[in-house]
């Protein structure tokens, strides 16, 4: 009998830092076990080398921020089998979504001599604003071992094992004592989804979200807690719009506070 | 007159997307145009507004490959404004958190990102298949710069214990301790690195360059020093912007930077090695001298090498820091907002990154400006393929498509930072 051949792998980019794709070849210990598992048919960071498509299992880094992107998903959904999104900006529109609440104009004007010249959409948005996907993997950046485990999951056929309660749990868990009960610290680990291991709080440094929303986020009664521990209006309309800006929980809870 | 155009739809093993175009007029190079079109994000304009403490987390998000890089220029400029001085065992662990950055990101580039095109592979997987030792040795190596980086750090992409004044969080000296051992394999592997890439097969590409880098005296630069260059120019990081000028060309979506003169200049291992080798260890010294390098190098394809002795360096200097750290009093110093302005200039791997921030009197970011070494490197790229390029003009299409993407990577050019794309067309006429 022949042997199966390897499932395919390529790996896409949009508007980001490529700290995500970059997460796969910090993957030290397993890059090379992942190279022989899976064919990597397309990673322009990694390789000159591409294998035309279609593929078995697409990871999308990034978000939409051109017309010609917009396009370019569509492409990328259509020769792929599986679309696994990864990161804050893939799955939420990430830091640059802080133009969905301004004007992209000014902000053009105020970083470019020739705003002539560039050519933008006036929001950044989620790879799932455009076309179906199979499975968000949050983070900014994500987390390895939370990559391997879906890469693995997805190549077994399972459901990925990625708990989407929140970061409060992994910190209990983690052994840690709560920075914001015991030190007065502002967290928003109980709104964040868990995947980081909660190391802001093991390093006594609050919770910044970067993981994004929980799946039943109350942020509403969390910003009373932060509102008295001396965080003013605009200080809370703050702490919501960083890296998921845009995810809809914190989007929300910014404008409550005046953002 | 017959016109040949070579099309290359996007640059690998680069950070992020560009795009090349190399004219070709009766067998000359006329032309080259690096044109960058990974979507802008706008750092510069979301920043207006936020507290100056939050700069440190949302700059490192310019890019994942050199977060560190951004984290330090960052609160470095903001000290600069609000008047704070840390005490030497927080310089001391910045210090060690950037030699764990330059480990990691040139190990990646040295092995992963470089290597292939000097030994003939696609990419650093399939070269694994030949040299499986090799490539393994490339990511032991990277592996430790990463350790590092998320011991200090928390974590090796965008570090979340980095803040003005100091860290949230400061190492025991034991818990230091126990890097002692990969750090000191990671320095064989760094020798074993330099010997091994010294003995590639360069082109006599030389070119003479005006070299920006920072200077210190009694150290190679990371954090801290004078901006200087080959020719005499000596300044402080408050001086860059009467110095240098960003130019906005229609190519492309990152700034260029040039001379106030309107020269092209290079920022980046070449610059630092040449302007300081005498601050290099005699350990990395040795080395360099033993891979054929010269107190300064000028071709630009030999960059891999220089690379591999800092990278050697690197872990000298991260081992020695180890040893000489004492844990500090308090994890930062207190930072009490005040209007002003801040200037710092750090090195990047890739070079000299510039922060400027104008701040309010509550602390607020009234202006930001960030210069990555990216966009200071790219009129240099450009002219290197103008030059470079003339000496292989009888190459075929796709042998002469691999020696301008060559020429490019010899800067490790990271666009997601100068903004991504390459698509490398060549036309002949």
């Amino acid at each position: 009998m022949a042997a199966m051949p390897k499932p395919k792998l390529a790996v896409w980019k949009f508007s980001s830092c490529d700290g995500c794709q970059l997460t796969l070849l910090d993957c030290e210990d397993e890059l090379l076990a992942v190279a022989g598992a899976v064919e990597i048919a397309y990673f322009p960071e990694a390789t000159r080398g591409v294998v035309k498509g279609p593929y078995d299992v697409s990871l999308v880094e990034g978000s939409i921020t051109t017309a010609h992107d917009a396009e370019r998903i569509r492409a990328v959904r259509k020769q792929s089998k599986a679309v696994i999104t990864i990161g804050a900006c893939a799955t939420a529109g990430g830091i640059q979504a802080l133009r969905n609440f301004a004007d992209v104009a000014a902000f053009t004007a105020i970083v470019y001599a020739r705003p002539d010249f560039i050519s933008t959409l006036a929001t950044s948005t989620p790879i799932a604003a455009h076309v179906p996907v199979d499975f968000e993997l949050r983070g900014c950046p994500i987390d390895k071992r939370q990559l391997i485990e879906v890469l693995s999951a997805f190549l077994a056929g399972r459901q990925p094992v990625t708990p989407a309660h929140s970061t409060c749990v992994d910190c209990k868990l983690a052994g840690n004592v709560c920075v914001m009960v015991a030190h007065g610290t502002p967290c928003l680990g109980p709104v964040t989804h868990a995947g980081c291991g909660a190391l802001c709080p093991t390093y006594n440094r609050g919770c910044y979200g970067c993981f994004g929303p929980m799946e039943s986020p109350n942020a509403k009664s969390l910003s009373a807690r932060l509102s008295a521990l001396g965080m003013d209006e605009r200080a809370l309309s703050r702490v919501y719009r960083t890296f998921n800006a845009a995810a809809k929980p914190f989007a929300d809870e910014a404008e409550r506070h005046g953002a | 007159m017959a016109r040949k155009t070579i099309k290359v739809d996007y640059l690998a093993r680069v950070e992020g997307e560009g795009a090349l175009t190399v004219t070709i007029r009766d067998d000359r190079v006329t032309h080259a145009e690096l044109r960058i079109f990974e979507p802008p994000r706008f750092f510069e304009a979301f920043l207006r507004g936020r507290a100056f403490s939050e700069a440190v987390d949302i700059t490192s998000r310019i890019c994942g490959i050199c977060p560190v890089a951004y984290q330090m220029s960052s609160v470095h400029a903001m000290e600069d404004a609000l008047g704070v001085k840390v005490a030497k065992p927080i310089r001391d662990l910045r210090r060690l958190l950037y030699c764990g950055e330059w480990i990691e990101s040139h190990a990646l580039h040295i092995y992963m990102l470089h290597a292939p095109d000097f030994l003939g592979y696609q990419g650093a997987i399939e070269m694994a298949r030949d040299h499986a030792e090799i490539v393994k040795r490339g990511l032991d190596l990277k592996k430790t710069g990463n350790a590092l980086m998320s011991l200090i750090g928390g974590r090796e992409i965008h570090p979340i214990n980095v803040r003005v004044g100091g860290f949230y969080k400061t190492p025991l000296k034991r818990e230091l301790a126990v890097l002692n051992d990969s750090l000191k394999r990671a320095r064989d592997q760094a020798l074993e690195t330099v010997r091994w890439v010294s003995g590639f097969d360069f082109p006599d590409c030389q070119r003479d360059y005006e070299l920006v880098a920072l200077s210190h005296p009694d150290e190679y630069p990371l954090n801290e020093g004078r901006i200087v260059s080959n020719r005499g120019l000596n300044i402080g990081a408050s001086e860059y912007d009467a110095h240098f000028q960003e130019i906005h060309v229609a190519h492309s979506n990152a700034l260029q930077s040039r001379t106030r003169e309107g020269n092209a200049y290079l920022v980046g291992p070449l610059a630092r090695f040449s302007l300081n080798f005498q601050r290099l260890t005699p350990l990395a010294q040795d080395a360099a001298k033993e891979a054929g390098l010269g107190p300064s190098c000028s071709n630009p394809y030999r960059s891999i090498v220089v690379r591999a002795v800092e990278v050697l360096y690197a872990c000298d200097e991260a081992l020695r820091i180890i040893a000489g750290y004492e844990e500090p009093d308090r994890p930062f110093e207190p930072a009490e907002p005040r209007a002003g302005v801040g200037f710092a200039a750090t090195e990047a791997p890739r070079g000299l990154l510039y922060h400027r921030y104008r701040l309010d009197d509550d602390g607020t970011i009234l202006e930001a400006q960030i210069v990555p070494p990216t966009s200071q490197n790219q009129a240099t790229i450009e002219e290197d393929l103008t030059v470079f390029i003339n000496d292989w003009i009888d190459l075929p299409d796709e042998a002469l498509k691999h020696r301008c993407e060559q020429t490019v990577r010899n800067y490790d050019p990271c666009i997601s930072c100068a903004t991504h794309f390459l698509d490398l067309r060549v036309e002949r006429g």
